[in-house]
């Protein structure tokens, strides 16, 4: 295993290449490319109890199944062939806000403070992985898409609903950020 | 079975960069919402302009596969459901793409979140008709 870190990808590097995965869907199978719909997948194969919107043939969806595959694949092969530094290079104003809300200093992706089993049981814990959970798969299938299938896939198709649903995703994270974080933490 | 080996393929790639870039880090999630650094508004601009124009190319040199996308319609919980996957982004950090990723890197706990999605996206397929859409 090699431990010896290298930097990250700049947005210039990184921006491209998810940009890609819209038409590289298209030409693999035709497909409009999303991520969060693989929850409804696995809702759809694994729930015991079905209403309607988790009844239709999942395996005609399958390779939504393959590319979050491939996506954990990626991200254990990042980590563990070419790591990114321990310290990540975080705004100095934001360190200074999440620190003012009780959080250390950045360490790895995830504060560890709050992303560990051990703190399931607390309530920024609880809120942060549980909560935040819900909310990811709740509002994706309410909104009909996430940040892949909305305001990469749908903008890159100008559609106005996908303006719509990434104004909606900003707002939600700002109002969460500004306002609940300030008054739950 | 040879098109989902390839969406397994670029499923890596997608991951690797996720990971290599920090898309995944709760940390730029953070400045992005408080409007502290330019990366990830990078990322997503940049990501927007490539597959807008590739598209482009791609319904040109052959029609069928613009043609062949749905077209999605409006409907009113493309707004509430945004404003409430919003909230969940930035708690867990994450969108539903680096959840995923989040586990191959080795941050387990996510499986949780993963596991409190899939039990969101339950709890939405019961009240789905009863929701305004």
């Amino acid at each position: 295993m090699n431990e010896i870190a290298s930097p990250a990808w700049p947005w210039y590097v990184a921006g491209p290449i998810v940009g890609l995965m819209v038409p590289l869907a298209l030409l693999i199978g035709n497909r409009r490319w999303g991520v969060s719909s693989s929850l409804r997948h696995l809702c759809a194969m694994a729930s015991p109890i079905k209403p309607a919107f988790l009844r239709y043939n999942w395996r005609s969806e399958a390779w939504s199944l393959f590319f979050v595959a491939g996506a954990v694949m990626g991200g254990f092969i990042g980590a563990h062939v070419i790591p990114n530094a321990p310290v990540p290079d975080v705004a100095p104003r934001t360190v200074a806000a999440i620190q003012s809300l009780g959080f250390e200093s950045p360490r790895g992706l995830v504060p560890a403070e709050a992303f560990s089993f051990s703190q399931l049981a607390t309530v920024r814990g609880f809120m942060m992985i549980v909560v935040g959970g819900f909310l990811v798969g709740f509002g994706t299938r309410y909104a009909n898409g996430c940040t892949s299938g909305h305001s990469i896939t749908g903008l890159a198709l100008r559609e106005l609903p996908s303006l719509v649903a990434t104004i909606a995703f900003f707002i939600g994270g700002l109002i969460m950020t500004h306002v609940v974080f300030e008054w739950i933490f | 079975m040879i098109k989902n080996v390839m969406f397994l393929l670029i499923g890596i790639v997608f991951g690797v960069t996720l990971y290599k870039a920090e898309i995944i880090s709760w940390y730029r999630i953070q400045e992005m919402f408080r409007f502290h650094a330019f990366h990830m508004y990078g990322v997503l601009g940049s990501a927007v302009a490539v597959a807008m124009i590739s598209v482009a190319i791609l319904s040109r040199s052959a029609r069928r596969e613009g043609a062949a996308i749905a077209r999605r319609p409006f409907q009113h919980g493309v707004w509430i459901g945004g404003l409430i996957f919003g909230m969940g982004w930035a708690l867990t950090g994450a969108c539903p793409g680096p959840l995923w990723v989040h586990v191959g890197a080795g941050t387990e706990v996510m499986l949780i979140a993963i596991a409190s999605a899939l039990v969101g996206v339950l709890a939405y397929s019961f009240i789905d008709p009863k929701l305004p859409h």
